[in-house]
């Protein structure tokens, strides 16, 4: 049976950009920037002091409750703790380290148990203790994912999907280290004891598909799932449904449905974590867009900041308009080039003027367009209009909180609408009606 | 360098609001082309006519708008709204359904009132709750009816005489074959008479993604089967094909029934409007003053628009009837 998702929209991909390099360059920062607050939930307090030195490995961040640690991914002498531009706005707490150059590392204690001797509870321990997160964008702490799915999901779900365009991190992950993923899958089906362990993929990365196809024979419990191209197949929901026809409740989490859905970077890291005993250090970052000069895929030591890494990309063109953090669908705008990479950071993408940007007078034709690409199934034109009238009666008749801002709407506008930013607008007025 | 901090999404399709009406006007030429060519060089007088008063009004309109605003010292004043391209398609519109001995003063108020009241006192563009078009034709219905169902003037070749919705009425077939009012080989407005030419168009925009073919399809299947039941001549089924080709129900269904402003938004809001267009038109038809009722169905169910949209909301996302999907 074929299930698929609600709407959808095909923008141009644009992933060959990033591709032709096929290597992984890696970069060595003079210093790294490592933020504090790198998932979703409580920021980490700073465990060294200026003039400490550290080790690659060494955990230089840790907090109570929901939250997990952040590490030093270069050794070296910690040089600053001070507040530091991050890439979602503002700045916040970080460790600056000069890096020695000697990447002296701590001791990384490696776990060749079988893996149905693997415990549960010491699995879900390493997760934390390497810091990990969920790597495709959300940054929601992997152990306590793993762990309020224990005992109610019958699907395990890896997310390869990378239906934004230009990126290309999670695609030379499975080119490069498919065992990494597979191992790491196996590791949390062990944990999670799921009946169905799916990795899915979109059809537009051949070449990671043969190189799965090729070592399923060594790992038969995984079903290999190719969907058909289309955007936003990798959000949560929405991958939820493709493959399984389950729809996840309003508010609610995957789990809810019985899936559990993590990202491929994720399962690589958790596998790293789990066996070799490494913290979450680093990841591969895409670097692509019109504007670079060399688009390709980094190995990145977490804490590098934007602007080394496109120095090293061969730099921006003078055209250059806007620096993205992440996908050109959902990413963030950066007007600060020493953000650094954190963990999940997957892509830094350079773009010119979009031809087909803004219009100078938004206009809605009342088109219905956005109706039909809605993979939430919302009414984006009738919340548009509310949003404006202040009307937070409507817009929770309109249920727009269930917007996941996936952009397509506006993607698809010929008015070009700013529908996205409305939104989120009207989402701040209905969360602050319901708090009054 | 400046890097410019926006709100996502970063990049958009070439989906563009003139490049719409662009589509609009290639889908009407074959059917303007036939009426030309039937109908003499009149038609292509009346086209004219029309599609200058619009633009103009709502060029005027628009500039006086724009004046008021830099009066008014507003830091952000759009360009001149002719340019999207809207008021050439609504002229054009108007154009068609009417016919091509309509004297020159009637379309210049008919195209003055459609822009001027129906669509930019109402806010303009995508504001306007009544098809601009249509409603200019009705004030000219209103105003001069003889001016607008005047089919009796020469043309060229046997385009004259009663139109054969004029001859239904009277309880009869056309004396036209089925093949000729498929064709547009009968008397009839400058747009409508030739089928062919309009499904064309049609085909076009469901093409280029323009229009969905829901509301055409369930406006003219609607007429269709509800002809079945009034046949008054021949075989039901030859009154159907009759009533499909005759009058403005193609022209209708296909190009004013599917206006973005005044239809609705969701697909089933989309089907259930082309179904009340289909049966206010079948009985307009049947029932009314005039032998034709498609102008008067589409506006009525215009005023209906947003009520529709509100009760064919898509179900909400995760929820089924009694709890959540699974």
């Amino acid at each position: 049976m074929k299930h698929l998702f609600f709407g959808g929209i095909h923008p141009n991909y644009n992933k060959e950009m990033s591709t032709v390099v096929t290597t992984f360059h890696t970069i060595e920062p003079k210093q790294v920037v490592i933020p504090m607050v790198q998932h979703i939930g409580a920021p980490c307090q700073p465990l060294v002091q200026v003039g400490d030195v550290v080790k690659r490995g060494q955990k230089i961040g840790d907090g109570e409750g929901l939250c997990v640690p952040v590490h030093a991914s270069v050794s070296g002498k910690v040089i600053a703790v001070e507040p530091r531009p991050h890439i979602r706005g503002g700045e916040v707490m970080a460790v600056v380290i000069e890096n020695d150059f000697q990447d002296t590392a701590i001791e990384f204690v490696k776990n060749d148990l079988p893996l149905e001797e693997l415990d549960a509870d010491d699995v879900l321990h390493s997760i934390r203790e390497a810091g990990i997160v969920g790597m495709g964008g959300a940054a929601f702490p992997g152990n306590v994912k793993a762990l309020s799915s224990m005992g109610k999901v019958d699907t395990l779900i890896a997310n390869a999907c990378e239906c934004e365009p230009y990126i290309t991190a999670d695609d030379s992950l499975l080119r490069t280290d498919p065992e990494h993923v597979l191992e790491g899958m196996m590791i949390l089906r062990q944990v999670l004891k799921p009946e169905r362990v799916v990795l899915a993929v979109e059809d537009n990365k051949a070449e990671a598909i043969e190189k799965i196809k090729a070592l399923q024979s060594d790992f038969p419990q995984i079903e290999l799932k190719v969907l058909p191209t289309r955007y936003p197949q990798g959000a949560e929901k929405q991958l939820v449904q493709a493959l399984t026809g389950r729809e996840v409740p309003p508010a609610s989490l995957p789990a809810s449905v019985g899936c559990a859905v993590f990202n491929v970077s994720t399962f690589a890291a958790i596998y790293r974590a789990v066996r070799l005993g490494l913290p979450l250090t680093q990841r591969i970052v895409t670097i692509s867009g019109e504007a670079i000069k060399e688009p390709q895929n980094f190995i990145v030591r977490i804490g590098t900041r934007f602007y080394d890494l496109i120095e090293k990309a061969g730099g921006l063109n003078d055209l250059t308009e806007r620096v993205i953090s992440g996908g050109p669908m959902m990413g963030f705008a950066q007007s600060d080039l020493s953000v650094p990479v954190i963990k999940a950071t997957n892509s830094i993408l350079c773009l010119l003027k979009d031809k087909n940007g803004a219009a100078e007078n938004p206009v809605c034709l009342r088109c219905g367009k956005c109706v039909g690409v809605c993979p939430m199934r919302l009414q984006p034109l009738y919340m548009y209009r509310f949003v404006n009238a202040n009307r937070v009666d409507e817009l929770n008749r309109l249920n727009v909180m269930d917007c996941i801002e996936c952009g397509s709407c506006a993607f698809t506008c010929p008015g070009k609408l700013p529908l996205v930013e409305t939104f989120r607008k009207g989402k701040k007025m209905v969360r602050e009606a319901s708090a009054k | 360098m400046k890097l410019t901090v926006a709100s996502s999404p970063h990049i958009r399709g070439n989906f563009r609001t003139n490049r719409i009406m662009l589509d609009v006007v290639i889908a009407l030429l074959p059917a303007l082309a036939v009426g030309v060519w039937r109908l003499g060089i009149r038609a292509l007088g009346v086209t004219l006519v029309s599609i200058v008063t619009a633009v103009v009004a709502e060029g005027i309109y628009s500039e006086v708008v724009r004046r008021k605003k830099i009066a008014r010292g507003e830091s952000h004043v759009a360009k001149n709204t002719i340019a999207d391209g809207s008021a050439l398609v609504t002229g054009l519109l108007l154009a068609m359904t009417l016919p091509a001995t309509v004297p020159y003063w009637l379309v210049v108020v008919g195209a003055v009132f459609a822009i001027i009241m129906v669509k930019a006192l109402c806010g303009g563009l995508g504001q306007n709750i009544f098809n601009p078009a249509l409603a200019g034709r009705a004030l000219m219905l209103l105003i001069w009816p003889v001016g607008v169902v005047n089919y009796h003037a020469a043309g060229v070749d046997g385009a004259t005489g009663a139109t054969p919705l004029h001859q239904m009425v009277m309880h009869a077939l056309p004396e036209e074959s089925l093949l000729d009012m498929f064709l547009g080989n009968c008397p009839g407005s400058i747009g409508e008479a030739c089928s062919l030419a309009l499904i064309l168009g049609g085909a076009y925009l469901v093409w280029r993604k323009v229009i969905s073919a829901r509301i055409p399809v369930a406006y003219l299947g609607t007429v269709a089967v509800m002809s079945l039941f009034f046949a008054k001549a021949g075989t039901p089924v030859e009154w159907m094909l009759y009533s499909l080709f005759s009058g403005g129900v193609m022209l209708g269904a296909i190009f004013m029934a599917t206006d973005y402003a005044t239809s609705p938004a969701t697909a089933k809001g989309q089907i259930v409007y082309g179904i009340g267009c289909g049966v206010l038109t079948v009985f307009f038809r049947n029932f009314g003053l005039y032998p034709e009722g498609v102008t008067y169905a589409i506006l009525l169910m215009n005023a209906f628009v947003w009520i529709i949209d509100r009760y064919t909301a898509p179900r909400r996302f995760g929820v089924v009837k009694g709890g959540a999907a699974r």
